[in-house]
């Protein structure tokens, strides 16, 4: 009698500590998630605080732009958007070319906060989107990795996602881009994908959807999706583990994720002609053949099965192959098998470089060196080898999700250095399993061999008992005090019964955890180094973030000796084309500071960042490398009025239209083939000094750089590319300089016009028609088309 | 054995045994199998009238032989995004209907925790959401 009630005793003090536990453990864990919000959000302040709440680079400002529009005209004005005011005389359509998802959240929390009576600007809303987004992707974050692992692998992953320095990089205050809200709709939709696997419900395959459909609106990486969830279907089918959950999870998914991505106009019919879609189909396929075999064959005798089985690959194979020949034919017309320029980019790395310089040039789809790996993932890579072998003890077909995310997306981080954000909560994810399974071993060790000294049997039973009750209710922490309390009668049976039938077992147990318990000391001090690595990486993520990410790079600093000098030669530029020029007024320039210049200075422009027309940049090209005349006849046809360029000689600031030159001229020989490239080379080299080239030397791009900027100093000498120009003394015949910055770094020229009157002899012109006329009129030569 | 008898035996063996498995079902899965088989048919039905009703009505134009007008004029560009709705719909309420009978199954050990009124009732959330983006798609 005795020892029945001290058990239930026993088993009810357990009990009611191990509801406090959970309780604790669930308050515990929420307020852990605020602090890790709040600190994803703050880390991301470093710019607001250094400079000023500003909007950084180049591509936020033409999301700026179209929120400022939407703010201002509402959504149907939005949607049927035309904008005249670039790529001029084409215009764009931006209703049709945009992803729609960030422009409409910002305008949304505009909206919203407005309607509250809470008056913040546009621009204030549009610098702390990416932030607030930041914070609800490391709660996205944590409720994925609780799904693979539990919740002390999601705390963890949560607090690493929301320092990781790539992803700060694309998501500091001010930096308005795309991948600020896509990462969260991202990592949102792989939650929901391995929630519906998990549970096999209905309801999260809709919501499943329809994140995946808010994930399309934002980034056009939602082909990466798209692409990696039929690829683990597949994994999952091949190595057996095939169930009707999976089969919930992956084809409502399909059917319903194809409908809302045709829905965004950007996707269009994309999402059911081009090939970025069809690994989608040919899976959707495959698990309905799966599916109804294995349909058959829980119906079905085993010998029936087989008659079935050798009925249908005799009859299906030749359908088969019939369909299968006519679908090759069909994508292999194509002439790139029906996938886009960048995908292909994407899957061959050299291919751009071969084909399409334009995306071979811009500097973000270049592939990363080693040394970015550690400055943006830092302690995390060495971490994702153990946390990918950590996802196969055991393996689940969440864990096997986890570990192809994160084989992938390290491929395409070697591709191109933009998707190291793909890679970062790929990392995170991995990093936080390890940590948090190396935590459990450590801690786990040191309390067996803290308490695991006695040997009395009871203690010991009472021992193993609470240690399987605390395996069990780890898996249940977060759950509600209340539900527990429902649960009370139904689990103290259980308990009884449980720890009747384990008495003998538990002997082998304690033998077991005896073997597997490190020793003390090397516990505590591995758990010494392990919070360590943690401090390093904290150290390291906070200097990212203060110092290599948080440049607005519209505005420059450095330090000398005495004190700091601000650069600032951006905005001063574009407020002189606001307030000195027409509204009409065109201005070229390289297509780098298209969105600028519209947003800013609110002037036409010829080509901007968007670099859908590879003509258009490459008659810029051209013109820009080549001599004057050419080039005011090349900008004449374009009603060009001003022509801008950014030099960086006199401060050394490197990114100027100098450096890119080699761009222009690669770009703009692709397309008018009498701009060779060797003509702009001396032994293989741009040069600008005195063995430049005399095509280099009177080309537009130099003399409108180097124009009176041997007056600085008197010697001419080039700051950034280290040396003397060349030609130091020359006039410009057909423009003249409108306005030059105070540091010298963006410069605006005037296109002269044409004269009225020709002195002297007439111009004979260089057109095929022969004309005779005399007439003092400059527009009786015809003007050379430059498209011939 | 099995190679003595011939295949046209075996093929109604095995016609004879599945139809006798199928028969055992329960009476509201073979409802929901009717309505999956109904959903399918209507698809088929939606992509073989568009591609073959061009060849009863096309004159012969010299154009015609052009790869990319016949993949055109097989399809049909302008009511694409009527035909892929409907096609779409279709398929996605067979594809929902099919879900809901693995979640209602009672032999589906998986699922015997799930009450079949939660079943249903994701299955009529799913299917408003989908008709919600038909209908919006149609255009």
């Amino acid at each position: 009698m005795a020892a029945p009630e001290t058990s239930t005793a026993a088993v009810q003090t357990l009990y009611t500590n191990n509801t406090l536990r959970n309780a604790f453990g669930g308050v515990l864990s929420f307020f852990i998630l605020l602090l890790i919000g709040v600190m994803a959000f703050s880390i991301r302040l470093f710019s607001v605080i250094k400079y000023e709440s500003v909007i950084h680079e180049f591509d936020p400002y033409f999301n700026y732009r179209v929120t400022q529009f939407l703010a201002k005209n509402g959504i149907y004005e939005f949607w049927n958007w035309f904008d005249d005011r670039t790529w001029y005389p084409l215009g764009r359509v931006i209703g049709g070319t945009v992803y729609p998802g960030l422009t409409l959240t910002a305008g949304t929390i505009w909206w919203l906060l407005n309607s509250l009576n809470i008056p913040l600007s546009v621009e204030t809303v549009c610098v702390f989107t990416a932030p607030i987004f930041s914070a609800f992707a490391s709660w996205a974050t944590y409720l994925l990795t609780k799904e693979v692992k539990g919740t002390g692998a999601g705390l963890t992953a949560a607090a690493l996602l929301a320092m990781v320095p790539s992803y700060i990089s694309r998501s500091v205050a001010g930096s308005y881009d795309n991948e600020a809200v896509a990462i969260f709709a991202l990592i949102f939709t792989f939650y929901l994908y391995i929630k519906t696997l998990n549970t096999g419900t209905l309801f999260y395959a809709t919501l499943n959807s329809i994140a995946y459909f808010y994930m399309v609106c934002s980034w056009g990486g939602y082909t990466f999706i798209i692409n990696l969830i039929p690829m683990h279907v597949l994994l999952c089918i091949v190595t057996g583990r095939f169930s009707s959950r999976l089969y919930i999870a992956y084809a409502p998914l399909v059917v319903l994720g194809t409908l809302l991505a045709a829905l965004v106009p950007v996707v269009g019919f994309n999402a059911v002609m081009t090939s970025e879609h069809f690994a989608s189909f040919l899976v959707f396929i495959i698990i309905h053949v799966v599916a109804f075999v294995y349909y058959i064959k829980g119906i079905l005798s085993p010998k029936m099965f087989k008659v079935a089985v050798t009925l249908v690959v005799s009859v299906g194979l030749a359908v088969c192959c019939a369909v299968i020949a006519v679908l090759i034919a069909l994508v292999a017309s194509s002439p790139t098998k029906g996938w886009s320029g960048r995908s292909l980019s994407l899957l061959d790395p050299t291919y751009a470089s071969k084909y399409i310089p334009i995306i071979a040039s811009v500097s973000e789809h270049q592939p990363p060196t080693w040394p970015s790996y550690f400055m943006d993932i830092n302690v995390l890579a060495f971490l994702v080898p153990a946390g990918i072998i950590a996802c196969f003890l055991p393996l689940s077909d969440a864990s096997s999700f986890v570990v192809l995310y994160i084989a992938t997306s390290v491929y395409f981080s070697g591709v191109m250095v933009r998707l190291m954000l793909v890679l970062a909560p790929a990392a995170c994810i991995t990093s936080g399993i390890a940590l948090s399974q190396a935590f459990d071993v450590f801690t786990g060790s040191i309390k067996f061999q803290l308490t695991g000294a006695s040997s009395n049997t009871e203690v010991d039973a009472a021992e193993t008992s609470s240690s399987t009750a605390e395996s069990q209710t780890d898996a249940v922490k977060t759950e509600k005090p209340e539900e527990t309390a429902k649960n009370r009668p139904s689990r103290k049976s259980k308990k009884k019964e449980r720890e009747h039938g384990e008495k003998p077992s538990t002997k082998a147990k304690a033998e077991k955890k005896r073997l597997l318990a490190l020793p003390l000391e090397s516990s505590v001090i591995s758990l010494l180094l392990l919070v360590l690595l943690g401090a390093f990486y904290v150290v390291h993520c906070v200097w990212a973030a203060a110092e290599a990410y948080s440049a607005p790079s519209i505005v420059l600093t450095s330090h000398s000796h005495d004190g700091l000098h601000v650069f600032d030669d951006f905005r001063e530029a574009y407020a002189w084309l606001r307030h000195n020029t027409d509204v009409d007024d065109k201005v070229a320039s390289w297509w780098d500071y298209g969105y600028q210049t519209t947003a800013m200075a609110n002037r036409t422009v010829i080509v901007d960042n968007n670099t859908w027309n590879n003509t258009h940049i490459a008659t810029v090209g051209t013109a820009m490398s080549s001599p004057e005349r050419a080039a005011w006849e090349i900008f004449h046809s374009l009603d060009v009025k001003y022509v801008l360029v950014v030099f960086g000689g006199l401060v050394g600031y490197p990114s100027d239209d100098i450096n890119k030159f080699l761009w222009m001229v690669r770009i703009g020989g692709g397309v008018f083939p009498h701009i060779k490239e060797p003509d702009y080379l001396r032994d293989g080299q741009y040069r600008i000094d005195s063995q430049a080239t005399p095509t280099m030397l009177n080309c537009l791009m130099y003399k409108l750089s180097y124009y009176r900027f041997v007056e600085t100093d008197g010697k001419g000498f080039d700051r950034v590319r280290q040396t003397e120009i060349g030609k130091k003394y020359f006039k410009l015949t057909h423009f003249e300089e409108a306005f030059t910055t105070h540091h010298w770094m963006v410069r605006i020229y005037k296109l002269k016009p044409p004269k009225n009157r020709i002195r002297g002899k007439t111009k004979k012109s260089k057109s095929k028609t022969s004309s005779t006329t005399s007439s003092p009129k400059r527009s009786g030569t015809k003007k050379k088309n430059p498209w011939q | 054995m099995a190679r003595t008898s011939s295949s046209k035996e075996n093929a109604q063996a095995l016609f004879h045994s599945l139809r006798s498995a199928y028969a055992a079902t329960p009476v509201n899965l073979k409802i929901i199998d009717l309505y999956v088989g109904f959903a399918v048919f209507t698809a088929l039905i939606q992509v073989l009238s568009l591609i073959f009703r061009n060849p009863f009505s096309l004159p012969h134009f010299y154009y015609l032989e052009d790869p990319q007008v016949v993949y055109m004029a097989s399809v049909g560009s302008f009511p694409f995004n009527s035909f892929l709705s409907g096609v779409l719909s279709c398929v996605g309420t067979a594809v929902l209907a099919v879900c809901l009978r693995i979640q209602v199954n009672k032999e589906n050990k998986e699922f015997k925790d799930l009450p079949p009124e939660r079943a249903f009732a994701d299955f009529v959330l799913c299917n408003l959401v989908l008709h919600l983006v038909i209908m919006n798609f149609l255009g």
